[in-house]
């Protein structure tokens, strides 16, 4: 008998908490003295193991609403923050319920491309709007077509590897390069792949191309094998944790070759001493003195105590894009702040001057920033 | 030939990283018959403490190690007190749910930011680094010491286990506990120092490993905990000796793999040879051939 | 007796019309939102991916932690046959006996070696398996560059509706269930409870071992099958370790050898899982995962024989029921 007392407390539970999940999605309908209301969703990773990349994007996202004081224009914003864990199943669930239970216009999220994709093909479905910060795979946005309710803030990985490529080459003088990458990460992959093809296009040779998984720490056997083979660069296209950790053991082994990288790399909590005199590519500079740049900088600062990392500039961004979509299509309809969207025109955001391309890809210059004595220098700014 | 010897060299050091993670493993299991899932994120845990010791407590980094494995040895026994104890005569598979239970409390928890945060965190080494160039191949003294403190490990575990009343209590206690109650053995009590010692051990691993490869976060115990717990099931689980053993193979296969065959296929080869070893020797390279009674 | 189980059998295809019925109804009144029809949705997946560990573990008694991996294989099989044939229904059935003969044939013909070793060791060649599949999928663009490789596989037609998971998840309930009460079902739980004596009796052991392996493994590809049609993104770390320990967990608190006590555990544990999210709200958002790990130690504390023990309920018991049928706990 005590198994059916299991049975029936186990129904209970899951009954009560479809009622109150019900409930919640049901009584939506209290508007505030203040006008219409707009309701936006946040996804990023907030457990698991890249919280600490979902807590830099809601970070930011949170600022970027603060700073207008959740109104834009005629409109006050209501928020839903949800998990995905970084997993492609959890992030399906969650995108169907702030569609579909939350009645969101607009998600901004999520940090990675691999649960980013579901996302899109949900939001595309349902006919809402998606902004990524991050994701950088093109199948976010295109696929077999293009999924015209979803942008990105980001670069994608074409346009970061080729200028990487082509920055080695002609400012570094690089006849060879070494490429270490996360097989299992396809924002590594991406610019692996781009990189190498603009390298060899461009009369550079790919000494080697070496994998390795989201976690491992022991990185010694390839390292050796690149170390005979002395390229001029080691192009280390992985977020700053993984990239500091490499780059250590690589001095460790007496490889001399500089450091090159991408956006991956810009956080406060990159290993500065070990990645001294690399460079890599960026949204922005922190010298940039335009007054977007400098008010991001200086809030962030402010607030938690470390300069942004690109994560968060991202989500700044792409939150910031958001609500000016909203505010110029005057609609809480995501078919309207989708043609906003595709109307911004130069819109400045931290990262740039932002016009989407057709595919819903920001048209901005990349910065590149070298790591020098504990700082990253400004060198130069590339135009795609 | 040096380039030959140089990865001998790294793999050496990846196994014994494994192995440091491994013994502790193995004796735990082959006193209670219990996969403590757990062991990895204890090892995570000592890393932490270890890394606060000697970066934010100033402590000297030999008394960083002793208290990250003291507060490790309380953390195993709570660990066993709370989750494994009520489950001693539970089977084996409901202790391991527990264990798993346990791991997942431990990495969500400790991300949580009032406890460790979830960020990586670069450990600056409270030691400088110092290369020796020995016919060829460059040993560091980080190498030195993570070996030395191995077969240290590995000595005192199998002293402990052969030769001390107290190892001849584990062993008693791991054939049968009535009898070794009966014999006068304190049953709870030799388990909680089981636990104790085992959790100890994976500190140790732990800040040696914050200092090998210096990053830590919440979530870096999950995959050197699986890879040690097959380096031990290689060896031939429950035996101290064998986790040695299987521990410097896990190393040498994955190191020989990245560097003469391809990167991408490191892990799918050298799991192939776990899996083949294990085809010809059932019950690990060590392991008594007996099958062992399901 | 033939009487009685006519009425029997017509009191259970009742109770599933019922189950249906509810189920269409509120999700038209909308109280079962898109949302919640998707929990719903992979709640059912997750049962027949976890029925197919429960006939390998819990009925059988061999130790395997890679039962992702043949889900994984369902998927890609699967979604494969979708992504270049189009998406009507009968490649859809199609592609659903694909994924399932995949797993199958992958699970004989690793089962073959494998099935030799026992406890822990088997656990950790499985385990092994798990990792090496892992890379497969990490690479497979090289051969087949639809897959996707890291970069995941997009593109799969997303034809599984609720009814079609619905009818494979009972089908799947009645095969499970029918594989038990048989002879073979017989077999498999007597080698489970002790391996000498039931060779001793007669019983092939290997062969038991391989045949409730593969079937197990079946019912993974099948739930891959299916989640192929409703997820519309597959990608590597989905059929991965941990994804393998979450079926693990659902058999062993269900209870070991009871089919009722997966099911429930199952859905139990998806819409447990999401339901944080509702119970938690986003100021403790980041508790999930630790509210999660203590409800697993505090289940596995008070009902260490599982939610179900042993015990078969409904449809599932066995149709005789002996007098000194005994709680058997198993033991390794």
């Amino acid at each position: 008998m005590r198994v059916s007392k299991w049975v029936a407390l186990i129904t209970v539970i899951l009954f009560s908490m479809s009622i109150i999940a019900g409930c919640g999605g049901g009584s939506g309908g209290t508007t505030p003295a203040g006008g219409e209301e707009i309701r936006i969703g946040l996804i990023a990773p907030l457990t698991g193991d890249v919280k600490t990349f979902g807590e830099s994007v809601k970070n930011a996202f949170e600022m970027a609403m603060e700073e207008v004081d959740y109104k834009v224009g005629d409109f006050t914003i209501k928020v839903f923050i949800e998990d995905d864990r970084n997993m492609a199943t959890e992030a399906v669930n969650v995108a169907d319920k702030l569609i579909t239970q939350n009645k969101v216009s607009a998600i901004v999220g999520s940090v990675t491309s691999s649960s980013t994709i579901p996302i899109s093909e949900v939001a595309q479905a349902n006919s809402v709007v998606l902004i990524t910060p991050t994701a950088t795979n093109p199948k976010v946005t295109v696929d077999a077509a293009r999924k015209d309710f979803v942008f990105r803030a980001c670069f994608i990985d074409p346009f970061q590897g080729t200028v990487a490529a082509r920055f080695a080459l002609t400012e570094l003088n690089a006849k060879t390069a070494a490429v270490l990458y996360d097989q299992g990460n396809d924002y590594t992959i991406g610019l692996k792949d781009f990189f190498k093809e603009s390298f060899v296009a461009g009369g550079g040779q790919m000494l080697a191309e070496e994998a390795y998984t989201k976690n491992d720490t022991d990185f010694s056997a390839v390292l050796t094998r690149i170390a005979q083979q002395k390229p001029d660069v080691l192009f280390l296209p992985d977020y700053y944790q993984k990239a500091s950790l490499i780059g250590k053991q690589a001095r460790d082994k007496g490889i001399t070759a500089t450091f090159v990288g991408g956006d991956g790399w810009d956080s406060p909590e990159l290993d500065f001493v070990a990645m001294d005199g690399g460079y890599h590519t960026n949204h922005y500079s922190a010298d940039d003195p335009r007054p977007e740049v400098q008010e991001w900088v200086a809030k962030y600062t402010a607030k938690h105590g470390q300069t942004p990392d690109a994560l968060g500039t991202l989500a700044y961004d792409a939150t910031k894009l958001l609500l000016k979509a909203i505010e110029d299509a005057g609609s809480t309809d995501p078919a309207a702040i989708r043609d906003a969207m595709k109307a911004l025109n130069g819109f400045g955001v931290v990262s740039g001057s932002i016009t989407f391309d057709e595919n819903g890809n920001p048209i901005k210059s990349a910065a590149i920033l070298q790591i020098k004595d504990g700082t990253q220098k400004f060198i130069t700014i590339v135009n795609p | 030939m040096d380039y030959f010897m140089e990865q001998v060299i790294n793999g050496l050091q990846l196994g014994l990283v494994y192995a440091l993670i491994a013994l502790g493993y193995t004796m735990v299991y082959g006193i209670v018959k219990l996969i403590n899932f757990a062991h990895g994120d204890v090892f995570m845990v000592g890393a932490f403490i270890g890394y606060f010791g000697f970066s934010s407590w100033g402590l000297p980094w030999p008394l960083a190690i002793l208290v990250s494995a003291l507060c490790c040895a309380c953390l195993g026994m709570l660990i066993e007190r709370i989750a494994y104890r009520p489950l001693r005569y539970a089977t084996r598979i409901v202790a391991l749910i527990s264990a798993i239970g346990v791991s997942f409390f431990l990495e969500y928890f400790c991300s949580l930011k009032f406890m460790f945060g979830p960020n990586y965190r670069v450990v600056q080494r409270p030691f400088d680094e110092v290369y020796w160039s020995i016919g060829g191949v460059t040993i560091s003294n980080i190498q030195v010491l993570i070996f030395c403190t191995a077969v240290c490990m590995l000595v005192g575990l199998q002293y402990l286990v052969m030769r001390t009343k107290m190892g001849a209590a584990m062993r008693t206690v791991s054939f049968d506990h009535d009898t070794a109650r009966l014999m006068g053995v304190n049953v709870d009590r030799t388990i909680s120092f089981t636990f104790g010692i085992g959790a100890a051990l994976a500190a140790v691993g732990g800040v040696l490993y914050a200092i090998a490869y210096p990053q830590i976060w919440t979530f870096m115990g999950i995959m050197p905990g699986l890879k040690a717990f097959t380096a031990a099931v290689l060896g031939g689980i429950g035996l101290i000796p064998g986790a040695m053993l299987g521990a410097l193979i896990m190393g040498q296969a994955e190191v020989m793999t990245a560097a003469f065959i391809s990167s991408q296929l490191r892990d799918a080869i050298a799991f192939s040879i776990l899996i083949l070893v294990l085809l010809v020797r059932p019950c690990g390279i060590l392991g008594k051939t007996q099958p062992e009674k399901v | 007796m033939g009487v009685k189980d006519g009425k029997r059998i017509l009191i259970y295809i009742v109770g599933v019309i019922l189950v249906y019925a509810v189920i269409k109804m509120l999700a038209v009144t909308g109280v079962f939102n898109p949302y919640w029809q998707r929990i719903l949705d992979q709640a059912m997946i997750m049962t027949i991916g976890a029925l197919g560990l429960s006939i390998i573990f819990g009925i059988s008694g061999q130790f395997s932690i890679g039962h992702a991996a043949f889900f994984g294989i369902g998927a890609y099989s699967a979604g494969l046959v979708t992504k270049s044939l189009g998406g009507d229904i009968f490649t859809f059935l199609l592609a659903l006996a694909v994924g399932t003969f995949m797993a199958g044939l992958v699970a004989f013909l690793i089962g073959l070696p494998v099935l030799r070793l026992t406890s822990d060791y088997l656990g950790i060649a499985t385990l092994g398996f798990g990792i090496i599949m892992k890379v497969g999928f990490d690479n497979a663009n090289k051969v087949i560059p639809e897959m996707g490789g890291a970069t995941g596989m997009t593109g799969i037609p997303q034809v599984a509706n609720f009814e079609w998971i619905f009818l494979f998840c009972i089908i799947s309930i009645i095969l499970a269930r029918n594989f038990v009460q048989s002879g073979h079902g017989r077999a498999c739980m007597a080698l489970r409870e002790d391996e000498v004596a039931a060779n001793v009796v007669g019983i092939n052991i290997f062969r038991y071992k391989v045949l409730a392996f593969v079937f197990g493994c079946s019912l993974a590809g099948l739930a891959g099958a299916l989640y192929a049609h409703r997820y519309p993104f597959l990608h590597p770390t989905n059929f991965d370790f941990l994804p393998s320990i979450d079926f693990l967990i659902i058999v062993v608190l269900g209870g070991m050898g009871s089919l009722t006590g997966t099911i429930v555990t199952a859905i139990a544990w998806v819409f447990l899982l999401e339901g944080l999210r509702a119970i938690l709200g986003t100021t403790f958002l980041e508790w999930r995962g630790v509210i999660y790990a203590l409800i697993l130690i505090s289940v596995i504390l008070i009902r260490r024989q599982g939610l179900f023990g042993n015990k078969e309920y409904g449809f599932l018991a066995p149709v005789v029921r002996r007098k000194e049928a005994r709680n058997v706990t198993t033991e390794s």
